[in-house]
């Protein structure tokens, strides 16, 4: 019989305790009814809030730490950590900003911030794992929440396709990555990361059915992330589902994918990195380029948006294929910055309605600096920023992934990359001329609600003002990149 | 007074008076009112500030001066670092001169979203003097892409048109030439540990890097400059921007090409630099000849200016490359007085422009006779780019060709031809607006230059026969970091290989010519 100690249940304990919040807001929620949906979504932002301060307060006490558990299914450390956090923060603004856009859309049930709980749930794990099993569990528990989450419109065509749609091809996905470890299993003996990790350390000769595996557990990881060329469901489904629901979708569980996706190639297969980062470099250049060009002709706010994220993980896995602490830290650096951009950009998307009905297309932008000045300024920040131009936060993530290129001498894919950001510009110019340059069209309603408001300032105002002290985010992301290569 | 964080207050100055701006409250005649007036006084604040730079400016030595260093990534050796020399100086003053003008000029000619209008130019006038003040090369990058964003909105929000159009090209052309440099940037850190510039200045750059991190910067200081064939934004952007963008844009921002070149290319990359003088050379050469030509054939004021502007800034980057202390000073004083001259035609053809609301030079004529005043204005500055002597073109023309003179004849040979096509294309133009018959009413009904013009006016020209007459209060603070910089690159290609000896030989000689040109000059 197994027997676990207090001090096994401890390093997951924020887990444990956003599973139980979950479960117990479920309980409330159907207790009330749907009356009660606002109240459900502040409660779970309150038990978001206490899950980062839960992961925020040991690493602020112990550091950099690992700490394995569970008879070593589970991993904390700082990379984990710092990832969680983005996470918790990911989801607590799409909760936030979706309270208002459910009620005027007639879909405020209490179980839609409870689903996001639970995918957070499932994504903490998942950052968390450290065997092949624990990472399949914990990326199907976030995966059934998502669809359900896609398909949360029910009554709207467009939401139920988005979500059948994420859910067949999100389980294609899943048996990829399911096949892909059994692969490993077969060929190297164990599903542990550590020991896995151990036996490839020094490389040597790796056989084939081995590297078959490892690329298939990367197209499972790359298609949760979005990334080319396995991206094809993202702009269906971010057009389709509700535009929280695809907030969410652009911000968590790709950050959640993007980590894992460190986890998995920097522990198990660390030794390996000479076999693994071609596959990224391609990747990334793919999704780099593909998120540039297919932007381009796009009409929808939401499947540009879609497109842009397929270019930003592009960007973010050129860190992981320079296969350096620098790398990595470069990644955390640039989600934590994406983190902000996006939550603002979506904050806007969510405004945009005339007579109450939702408008998605990027011509009804039009004017939008003479019609509601703060927003335009607030978008148009966003748009520079992500199109990397200095001094706004997207600059200073670009630069960190480049750095790392250039240091692990992948001067063709940096130079692709900013060759492509430079197209990416355009796209996002357009947005800022259709803004600014054009005459207005119809205003949007009024008023904004104060919550979206409030994410949409304090994200302009960070992705603003991030050049003042870029210190702490840098420095912090350095030590625990650092340490995860330590480890 | 040398303690006070006199760069940092110079460069940020300008942001005071955009949240000043921001938050005003009231009707939008009344925001625009104090908007224009917030904007004038900080601009001449800020102008104050840099001629009491300039004033306390040492002249005798190279070092950089007013230095100030303050953490901002440590861990990176990336730090806030702000300083100038005599190269950087006069850019300085050369921004905060005309940022006041352009304020001045766009009183009454911008009548929609004023405030924005003048947010948009504070904006920019902090980030084209930390520019030139940033001895670092992250803030460098940031100050030097940061710029587009205000002229971005400059060009497209106030301007003609086609405005969306040139400013598209604007950014993405200018976009796609930095974004190599910054490449380079991230090279150069890891060769030297740092982004501190002075320690790139005195860094060995081992010589197959310093080709590619060249050919990296020449990338985006050539798009900046803008140097043939990557010039063609330039035409585009000075015709939809409006007036006064047209003004910084030609006045300071053209400069940054050649400030990159002196500041980077050629103290850091020698060896690359002597291996592509020729290609400087030959693209210098065919923008000087080849933009005068099409100047000549120009129906629209704006565009020829902007086309005599790739001319001269085809001069520029032919003196920089001569290695030559003449070249280098004659450069960079064709900079400076492109900077007043060329900003002053534009601000010219805006006073017509918002007379008539055009810019075809066929809808002028006989201009002389109901706008006496603006005749006059319009002819010195003419003469001045022509280059007649007694006005700043002369100085820099003639500095620059006698460097070039020196370092390759055929190449002064063609330099020199531009030139006489330079004064005939600006003439021509100057017959066919100013001299002539009035034929049509609403040209004859014309107003002479108001009060604000003149205002606008006086300034500049004082300064153009200034620089004209007694050009060595410019060249004398510049000269000790020039020599330096001469020096250094020289010494540098003497251990790269045997060949660079012929180089001193001739810099003896060369400076006692310059001094009798200079001396010459006085009065």
């Amino acid at each position: 019989m197994i027997q676990f100690a207090a001090s096994e249940f401890l390093p997951a304990l924020p887990e444990i305790f956003l599973a139980a919040a979950a479960l117990a807001l479920l309980i409330l929620g159907v207790f009330q009814g749907d009356k009660s949906a606002r109240e459900i979504a502040w409660l779970s932002v309150a038990a978001l809030v206490v899950t980062f301060a839960l992961v925020a307060m040991p690493l602020h006490a112990r550091g950099t730490d690992r700490l394995v558990s569970f008879y070593g299914l589970f991993i904390t450390d700082g990379f984990g950590a710092f990832s969680k956090m983005l996470v918790i923060a990911g989801s607590a603004f799409s909760i936030i900003l979706s309270m208002r856009y459910n009620e005027q859309e007639g879909i405020a049930r209490p179980e839609y911030p409870v689903l996001i709980l639970l995918a957070t749930t499932g994504m903490l794990l998942m950052i968390s794992s450290n065997d092949l099993i624990s990472l399949y569990v914990s990326f199907e528990l976030q995966s059934l929440a998502l669809y359900v989450c896609a398909a949360f419109q029910r009554d709207s065509l467009r939401s139920t396709e988005a979500g059948l749609k994420y859910f067949v091809l999100g389980a294609l996905a899943s048996g990829m990555l399911l096949y892909g470890s059994s692969m490993v299993y077969g060929f190297a003996g164990s599903t542990s990361f550590d020991t896995l990790s151990h036996a490839f350390q020094d490389g040597g000769t790796v056989s084939i059915g081995l590297i078959i595996g490892i690329v298939l557990i990367a197209v499972g990881l790359a298609f949760k992330s979005s990334a080319v060329p396995f991206h094809m469901w993202t702009p269906d489904v971010y057009e389709g589902a509700p535009t929280p629901v695809t907030a969410f979708f652009s911000v968590a569980p790709k950050i959640a994918a993007l980590a894992l996706f460190v986890r998995v190639m920097i522990g198990p297969f660390g030794g390996l990195g000479a076999e693994w980062q071609q596959v990224i470099w391609f990747i990334s250049v793919a999704s780099m380029l593909l998120g540039a060009f297919a932007a381009i002709n796009q009409t929808n706010i939401k499947r540009l948006m879609a497109y842009s994220s397929i270019g930003h993980v592009g960007y973010a896995l050129i860190g992981l294929a320079s296969n350096s602490a620098g790398g990595i830290r470069g990644i955390l650096v640039y989600l934590s910055i994406y983190l902000f951009m996006s939550v603002g950009t979506f904050a806007v998307i969510l405004c945009m309605r005339r007579q109450g009905k939702l408008v998605e297309g990027i011509a009804d932008l039009a004017g939008l600096s003479r019609t509601n000045p703060g927003m335009a300024l607030a978008l148009a920040i966003f748009m520079f920023s992500m199109a990397g131009i200095p001094p706004l936060a997207g600059f200073f993530a670009k630069l960190y992934i480049f750095l790392a290129a250039i240091d692990a001498h992948l001067y063709a894919l940096a130079i692709i990359g900013v060759l492509s950001s430079v197209v990416g510009a355009f796209y996002y110019l357009r947005i800022v001329k259709l803004m600014y340059f054009d005459e207005p069209a119809e205003p949007f309603d009024r008023p904004v609600p104060r919550e979206v408001q409030a994410v949409m300032l304090v994200s302009a105002l960070v992705v603003l003002f991030f050049f003042v002290w870029p210190t702490m985010l840098v420095d912090g992301a350095d030590a625990v990149a650092a340490a995860l290569f330590a480890g | 007074m040398q303690n006070w964080p006199l760069l940092t207050l110079v460069t940020f100055l300008p942001l005071v008076g955009v949240v000043a701006m921001l938050i005003l409250r009231g009707a939008t005649e009344d925001i625009a009112r104090n908007a224009r007036w917030i904007a004038l006084w900080t601009s001449l604040v800020d102008l104050f500030i840099a001629l009491a730079i300039w004033f306390l400016f040492d002249p005798t030595t190279a070092d950089f001066q007013f230095v100030e260093q303050a953490a901002w990534l440590p861990q990176f050796n990336i730090s806030y670092q702000m300083g100038i020399d005599g190269i950087s100086l006069f850019f300085v003053v050369l921004s905060a001169f005309l940022t006041p003008i352009c304020v001045v000029a766009s009183w009454g000619s911008v009548k929609n979203r004023v405030r924005e209008y003048m947010i948009a130019f504070l904006v920019l006038e902090t980030l084209m003097i930390g520019m030139f003040c940033a001895l670092d090369f992250v803030l460098f990058y940031m100050f030097f892409e940061g710029v587009l964003i205000p002229m971005f909105l400059i060009i497209g929000i106030w301007g003609g048109p086609r405005r969306v159009y040139a400013a598209f090209k604007f950014f993405l052309y200018t976009l796609l030439g930095s974004v190599l440099m910054l490449l380079a940037i991230l090279a150069i850190y890891f060769q030297t540990g740092s982004t501190d510039m002075v320690e790139a200045l005195n860094f060995d750059f081992p010589a197959h890097l310093q080709t590619w991190l060249w050919l990296a910067f020449f990338a985006s200081f050539a798009v900046k400059v803008p140097m043939w064939p990557v010039h063609t934004w330039l035409p585009d952007a000075h015709v939809e921007a409006p007036t006064a963008g047209s003004v910084i844009l030609a006045g300071v921002l053209l400069k940054m090409g050649g400030y990159g070149f002196l500041r980077f290319s050629l103290p850091m990359f020698p060896e690359a630099s002597a291996m592509f003088t020729p290609l400087v050379y030959t693209l210098s050469i065919v923008a000087i000849i080849y933009t005068s030509l099409v100047a000549l054939v120009q129906q629209d004021m704006k565009k020829l200016i902007a086309y005599s502007s790739v001319a001269h800034m085809g001069i520029v980057t032919l003196g920089v490359f001569t290695l030559t202390s003449e070249g280098i000073q004659g450069a960079m004083f064709q900079m400076l007085s492109h900077g007043v001259v060329s900003a002053a035609l534009f601000l010219c053809v805006g006073v017509v422009y918002d007379r008539l609301h055009t810019r075809e030079i066929a809808r002028y004529g006989g201009l002389a006779q109901n706008m006496p005043k603006y005749a006059f204005v319009f002819m010195v500055f003419m003469l001045a780019s022509v280059g007649l002597p007694g006005t700043a073109g002369f100085v820099g023309e003639f500095l620059t060709l006698m460097g070039a003179f020196q370092a390759n004849t055929w190449v002064a040979f063609f330099a020199s031809t531009g030139l006489i096509l330079g004064a005939a294309y600006m003439l021509y133009l100057y017959r066919r607006v100013v001299f002539g018959v009035i034929t049509r009413d609403d040209v004859r009904a014309m107003l002479d230059l108001n009060w604000r013009e003149v205002v606008v006016f006086v300034p500049m020209l004082a300064v153009v026969m200034w620089m004209g007459i007694y050009p060595n209060t410019f060249l004398k603070p510049m000269q000790p970091t020039i020599s330096n910089l001469i020096e250094s690159v020289q010494s540098s290609r003497e251990t790269g290989h045997a060949l660079a000896g012929h180089f001193r030989d001739h810099r003896t000689v060369r400076s006692v010519a310059f001094d009798a040109a200079v001396s010459g000059r006085q009065p």
